[in-house]
């Protein structure tokens, strides 16, 4: 186990299962038949559909818009026609309204996809105007809008960012490929988003069980001597943005709080690579990688994806399902969020899909908790698992958050490491929501 | 393909340990000092642990049968119940001693507070605790290792107490060749014990190295810094084995790190209060039962601080 590196306290280390696809250079996933693109990808206020059955759009047309800041714009990722706008099954939970459009394999651009020209004649403003209205959202998991996380109120005074290349998931490596492949568009999307939020120092943190990413990106930012690289060790949720910051910084985001409330704002690999495009070429987000992997699915792979494609049509591309299937996860094992039909699309914040057999799906009887401590030992964010759980399993939601529930990051390591296999983060998650339910009351 | 998929929350993977994996840890560090016991008191010393870790299985699955209970034994708890109470019973006692000690250790101790996890006392100390106060006779009942007759010899700390004369050599103290309980006479091999389960991770160092840190500490003082005497508060009796087997029962000591500093601490000033100022030459079992009943409060007092809550951490 390497222990150098920068790191936070607590933490686990849970079995990689990267050697399936890291070596695999990203390939471009052909175009499906027919893509399905959700009006919301992300938290926030759903866009209203510009376009309509029938019409033909291109790729980079702007199909979903609104007003709202907390929002970005929806693009198309395809040529073709708008076949259907209704409710689908989206991989975050609920069904959405969704643009879904049949395509013609031609992948015609849109006239408005130009390039903004050169870094160095846009202002931070203009830097802004082209993340929000290319719907740049973050590409981590979240997938907060990333316009919002670069408008901080004018009494926060940014002094760092930090570009999120940890990928502590287990099984995800499309951050990692993307690092290897792209660390030009990595720089440039990095000094956009310094431009954007008027800052001179940025640091790209990755977890040192990438060492040749290190060296490429290493390589790369030689020329600018604002951009750092951080080494980080590697363990599980190196990648949480608290974790992240503490480890390169030292600086706690304050309970409740935001990493702007002490001058820190992340980004994720993914989501400098989609502003370095937009301003490069000016395309919008539209296409994203992902990495496809797990014990039931014949070849993993990490694949340059249309968004919108649905997780059949891209299993299909990497073999099809190789055992009966038990899971399918948008997201990593950790965090990811299971789906209950394959018919789901890829979406903006789409990092993985992993697909676990059966054997490797069913989660074990829980049995009494022994009071083992090891939640405690191993919670990045220093709670108590076993009594929020505890208390929010009878019910008693002011207890746990007495307990600090709220702090909760959903890490999932609690469950992890419970000998006893209890539901720890589920019953949590149950209590935050009670929790917060009872504050909009009051 | 809608039935096929199974879509609970995260996290989508676990860790290998189990219940039983972390107990048959526990047990695997017990072993040495069994074979030891058997050694030094002969094929007695297996069949007592084995009386006593029979009645507390098959207490346990009885009261689970009744209740309508899922039967837990092969979760290895019982087993660990049993053979600690073994290990804490003289080595020539009467065959119904173990059986009725694991009975109330599992019975009382355990199952009627809901079984593993909710015990607010140690299971086996609540089972000696009750042998001692109904068969005081049969409890100090000991002889010296290998000796064929039941002539009953003095503990090392019972010496220790009366008049400092006669004590066994200290390298037999701490190998394990003296009076005592079963299993806490080789303090040598539950150290041995105790490292494995600190190389495991089952238990943390904070309880056993504060337990045994205090009560070195205060007899080191007590003894006028005669380290000799010091050794054998330490390695005499039963210290080794509750602070290390004991005291860090999960159920009955706190799960905050604070509190298992607080919890060793204060079993060790009681044991030591009731080594030197009572009647009783030994201290460790009620100074754990009351640790034990302590435990709920020090909890409350010791919750880590949340991320966040501290400012800058160094």
């Amino acid at each position: 186990m390497n222990k150098a590196g920068l790191t936070f306290k607590g933490g686990i280390h849970p079995l990689h299962h990267k050697e399936n696809t890291e070596n695999k250079a990203i390939e471009v996933a052909p175009v499906p038949k027919e893509v399905v693109i959700p009006l919301i990808q992300h938290i926030g206020a759903i866009c209203g559909s510009v376009v309509k059955v029938g019409d033909y759009v291109k790729v980079g047309q702007l199909i979903g818009e609104t007003k709202a800041f907390v929002s970005t714009p929806v693009h198309s990722s395809v040529s073709g026609t708008v076949k259907k706008i209704e409710n689908r099954p989206s991989p975050v939970g609920a069904r959405v309204n969704s643009v879904i459009i049949t395509t013609d394999g031609e992948q015609t651009i849109h006239e408005s996809v130009v390039s903004k020209g050169k870094l160095e004649d846009l202002s931070a403003d203009e830097v802004k105007a082209i993340i929000r209205n290319s719907g740049i959202t973050g590409m981590g998991g979240a997938g907060f809008p990333t316009h919002v996380k670069l408008s901080p109120p004018l009494d926060k005074k940014i002094d760092l960012l930090i570009i999120n290349g940890a990928e502590c998931e287990p099984f995800l490596t499309s951050d990692h490929r993307v690092m290897l492949e792209m660390p030009d568009k990595i720089i440039n999307g990095t000094r956009a988003v310094m431009k954007a939020l008027e800052v001179d120092k940025a640091v790209i943190a990755i977890e040192n069980n990438k060492p040749d990413a290190i060296k490429v990106i290493k390589e790369a930012v030689k020329v600018f001597p604002d951009i750092t690289v951080a080494e980080l060790q590697t363990k599980y949720p190196q990648g949480g943005e608290k974790s992240l910051i503490y480890a390169v910084t030292k600086r706690e985001v304050p309970s409740g709080g935001l990493p702007m409330n002490i001058g820190v704002v992340v980004q994720n690999i993914g989501t400098v690579v989609a502003i370095s495009n937009a301003i490069e070429t000016g395309i919008p987000l539209v296409e994203r990688v992902v990495t496809v992997t797990g014990s039931a699915v014949r070849e993993p792979k990490n694949l340059l994806v249309k968004i919108g494609t649905s997780f059949k049509d891209v299993i299909e591309f990497c073999g099809g399902y190789s055992e009966e299937l038990g899971k399918l996860i948008n997201g990593g094992p950790m965090m990811g969020i299971a789906q209950y039909t394959d018919e789901v699309p890829i979406i903006k914040g789409t990092s993985g899909i992993l697909v676990l057999s059966k054997q490797d799906a069913v989660r074990p009887e829980p049995t009494n908790c022994i009071r083992c401590a090891r939640c405690i030992t191993y919670c990045p964010s220093f709670l108590q698992p076993l009594m929020i759980s505890k208390n929010s399993l009878m019910g008693r939601f002011d207890e746990a958050e007495g307990y600090n529930a709220m702090d909760c990051i959903e890490c999932g390591i609690c469950s992890f490491v419970c000998p006893s296999k209890r539901p720890l983060v589920d019953s949590i998650r149950m209590a935050k929501k009670e929790i917060i339910t009872k504050r909009k009351k009051s | 393909m809608e039935n096929r998929l199974i879509a609970t929350s995260s996290p989508h993977i676990v860790s290998q340990d189990t219940t039983t994996t972390v107990m048959l840890d526990v047990v695997i560090a017990l072993v040495p000092a069994l074979i030891a016991s058997i050694y030094f008191f002969g094929i007695t010393a297996a069949v007592t642990v084995a009386l006593a870790i029979g009645s507390a299985v098959g207490t346990e699955a009885l009261i689970q049968k009744i209740t309508r209970q899922r039967v837990t034994i092969n979760d290895l708890s019982a087993v660990i119940t049993g053979l600690l109470l073994g290990f804490n019973l003289p080595p020539s006692t009467p065959w119904w001693i173990p059986v009725i000690g694991s009975f109330v250790a599992i019975a009382i101790g355990k199952q009627v507070f809901g079984g593993i996890g909710n015990n607010f006392i140690n299971p086996a100390l609540a089972g000696r605790a009750f042998l001692m106060a109904s068969w005081p006779v049969q409890m100090t009942a000991w002889v010296d290792p290998g000796s064929v007759d039941t002539v009953t010899a003095a503990t090392p700390l019972a010496l220790l107490k009366a008049s400092q004369e006669n004590l066994q050599p200290l390298a037999d103290v701490i190998l394990g060749r003296i009076p005592g309980t079963l299993g806490e006479t080789s303090a040598i091999l539950l150290l041995l014990g105790g490292a494995y389960l600190l190389y495991r991770k089952v238990i943390s160092w904070r309880i056993p190295v504060t337990y045994i840190g205090t009560v070195a500490l205060i007899a080191f003082i007590t003894t006028d810094f005669n380290l000799t005497l010091t050794a054998y508060h330490i390695f005499g009796g039963g210290l080794m084995l509750g602070a290390i087997f004991m005291a860090t029962e999960y159920s009955s000591s706190p799960v905050t790190n604070k509190g298992k500093i607080l919890f060793g601490i204060g079993a060790g000033l009681l044991t030591m209060i009731i080594r030197l100022y009572s009647n009783s030459a030994e201290g460790v079992t009620y100074a754990i039962l009351f640790m034990n009943v302590a435990t709920p409060l020090i909890e409350k007092y010791t919750a880590p601080k949340v991320f966040g809550i501290g400012g800058v951490r160094k």
